[in-house]
């Protein structure tokens, strides 16, 4: 039992969770609306995109590829099927269903291009992502979409509750997706024979091959998950925000990214853990919370956030350096 | 024997270059079809200044990536360093009272220290990511994207997310003034081209780089101190974001924080579509600038054609997709490829 609590404590995971359990600490001290049930709620639906945009590209990083074009076929799944739900009454299933499958057929092209074309596929997504939105801004003249369907515009509302100031709360959309995508991926890569396959194919490409991995089929699985992820996350941030602008979500592809890694999933593939990625959301979303609730001017916030990756992804490699040098004595 | 000689020196020369040869016979292709199409409202001086304009902004940038990439990393920061880099030019001289006259020698070496101010943040910039990356075995991509974020960060803090505008003269004749009906950003641009080839071509340093990006263990073994080209790479690439953000801000006559983010990925599009292998190692500056210009034949084409500025980035997506599947060779397209069958043919008449 020890040596696995020892290896728990060495875990880039263990460190994460007491900075965050740190920070939500000092947060709950210096601030009294930091740890109340709206403040929490709020935080919950506010990250649902990056969250689940997160989960995704963790599939895609454990892989060992990377993938730039998300939020590219977010906007186009969000776009399609709230265009086709505006004229005809395709409801929630259908909604998903049109969103999902334009955000899996974006995925497998890239799937397809990389396997084929055979070049890294930072390159092929950097590519991909300016043809995705590129065409989908030329086609739709970037018009936003406003009139959105009645049962959209009210997504949902279970399990009513009030707390005791008469505040009524309940599980909304964003949380739950948020709260099923995680767990969809923590089973797809801890459960499934699929999911160790994704793990040995980031670990070493070759080597997975030559074991008669199906390669081609696993990189259509993963690039296809990021688009059926991306396709939830659209949907999730389309409700929120109550209408449909095709250039808002171009530009946040980086910020994603930079969760997932604090999180501490590798570049070069073969690392991560969802529950890494989950702490590495929730530290930048504490991190931007706590910066406003303690009155600092959010024109600071991106500053704070850089330093902490940075400094996060520097004591990281320092330690990983420090252990192969332990190893090698 | 003298022809055969000629023509393999011609093979030789093409073979050294493809990249730059492939891009430049897309280009004429490209300007034979669109001058078709458009005809005299193409074929115009005024295009070509246009082209000449909008090249250096991007083309400069995408310098920078190239020295990044050449050393086997990537550069996420440029634009917000070329961004800190404006700011810091723009608040000196708003800030800072003007020495002199207008127009005289002081009033010169003002706007002079102005823009060195600047050059100094973007090579701190430049530095403090060749240091992450050197000396703490961070991976480019995470450093850079961390400076990135930081000193967006860190330019919004402090502009408060404010435009400043209005510059003296010298300053927006950078990006508007044109000498001999040349725009002088271009000049410029070429004068950068001209260096950057230079010192990796003909300097150490600059052989080192590619030595680093093909294989950096190797190039630890041979005894190169991998660690300080890292770091002077950075620098260098951070020193040319800022030349990048010099330029932007003459043209617009104002800096911001968030000016030119699009730029960001298409630079690296641009310098991948230009030839520079995106693991390191390999890549010219000759092959980026046809890159550039091809980029913008295509854009100024489609123009005037008044397709959207958004069918025109789609279409850089789908040609750089289509270059790199002629040039791995892998792709459907290689039979149909005259240059693929000339180089075949010119291998066969060498051995013969």
């Amino acid at each position: 039992m020890p040596k696995t609590i020892q290896r728990w404590t060495r875990s880039h995971e263990f460190w994460l969770l007491a900075v965050v359990v740190i920070l939500s600490m000092f947060l709950t001290a210096a601030t009294d609306s930091f740890l109340t049930l709206q403040n929490l709620f709020d935080l919950l639906t506010s990250t649902s995109f990056a969250g689940i945009l997160a989960a995704g590209l963790l599939v895609v990083l454990v892989f060992g590829g990377i993938d730039i074009s998300f939020t590219a076929i977010a906007s186009v799944a969000q776009y399609v099927a709230l265009t086709i739900a505006k004229t005809y009454p395709i409801g929630w299933f259908g909604v998903f269903f049109v969103a999902c499958c334009i955000g899996i057929l974006c995925g497998l092209f890239n799937a397809a291009i990389i396997h084929k074309v055979r070049i890294s596929s930072v390159i092929v997504t950097i590519s991909t992502l300016n043809i995705f939105y590129g065409s989908l801004i030329y086609i739709t003249r970037g018009d936003y979409i406003t009139s959105l369907p009645t049962y959209f515009r009210e997504g949902i509302w279970w399990f009513e509750f009030t707390d005791s100031n008469g505040f009524p709360y309940a599980i909304n959309l964003q949380a739950l997706l948020l709260v099923v995508s995680f767990f969809m991926t923590w089973v797809l890569l801890n459960k499934t024979n699929i999911g160790r396959q994704i793990c040995a194919m980031g670990g070493n490409e070759i080597a997975a091959e030559r074991l008669g991995f199906h390669v081609f089929g696993l990189r259509c699985l993963v690039y296809g998950y990021m688009g059926f992820m991306a396709a939830i996350a659209s949907i999730s941030q389309a409700q929120l925000a109550q209408s449909v602008t095709p250039t808002t979500l171009i530009g946040k592809e980086l910020e994603v990214l930079a969760a997932v890694v604090l999180g501490g999933a590798s570049l070069t593939g073969g690392k991560g853990t969802v529950f890494g990625a989950v702490l590495g959301v929730m530290l930048i979303a504490i991190l931007q919370n706590g910066l406003i609730l303690l009155g600092v001017s959010s024109y600071w916030n991106q500053f704070f956030v850089g330093c902490v990756i940075l400094l996060a992804v520097s004591a990281t490699a320092l330690s990983q350096r420090r252990r192969h040098a332990g190893l090698a004595s | 024997m003298k022809p055969s000689a000629n023509r393999s020196l011609i093979s030789r020369f093409v073979r050294e270059n493809a990249t730059t040869v492939t891009l430049a016979s897309i280009f004429i292709a490209l300007l034979a079809v669109f001058g078709l199409i458009l005809g005299d409202r193409l074929l115009s001086v005024g295009t070509f200044q246009s082209i000449a304009f909008q090249t250096p902004e991007l083309g400069i940038l995408a310098l920078a990536m190239m020295l990044a990439l050449l050393s086997g990393g990537l550069n996420l920061s440029i634009i917000s360093t070329a961004n800190l880099c404006a700011l810091t030019i723009a608040s000196v001289l708003q800030y800072t009272i003007p020495w002199g006259d207008a127009g005289s020698v002081l009033w010169l070496t003002w706007q002079v220290g102005a823009v060195a101010a600047g050059l100094a943040v973007a090579i701190l910039v430049g530095l403090l990511n060749g240091f992450i990356i050197a000396y703490f075995g961070v991976s480019p991509i995470l450093a850079t994207l961390g400076t990135m974020i930081a000193c967006k960060g860190l330019a919004i803090g402090l502009t408060r997310g404010n435009v400043l505008s209005g510059f003296p003269d010298p300053i927006v004749a950078i990006g508007n003034g044109t000498f001999l009906g040349v725009p002088l950003a271009f000049l410029l641009f070429i004068v950068l081209c001209v260096f950057v080839s230079v010192v990796l071509r003909r300097s150490s340093f600059g052989q080192k780089v590619y030595l680093v990006g093909a294989n950096e263990k190797a190039a630890l073994f041979s005894g190169i101190h991998v660690k300080r080209v890292l770091l002077m790479t950075y620098a260098l690439s951070g020193a040319l974001a800022g030349c990048g953000g010099l330029v932007m801000m003459a043209r617009f006559n104002s800096a911001n924080a968030s000016y030119g983010e699009s730029f960001l990925l298409i630079s690296i599009l641009a310098a991948v579509l230009g030839g520079i292998n995106p693991y390191g190692g390999s890549g010219k500056v000759s092959g980026l600038f046809a890159a550039l210009l091809l980029l913008q034949l295509i854009s100024s084409a489609f123009n005037l054609m008044n397709f959207s500025q958004f069918l025109t980035i789609a279409i850089w997506g789908a040609l750089l997709i289509g270059v790199s599947a002629l040039r791995s060779g892998t792709g459907i397209f290689d039979r149909l490829f005259l240059f693929e069958f000339w180089r075949a043919k010119s291998a066969v008449s060498e051995k013969a």
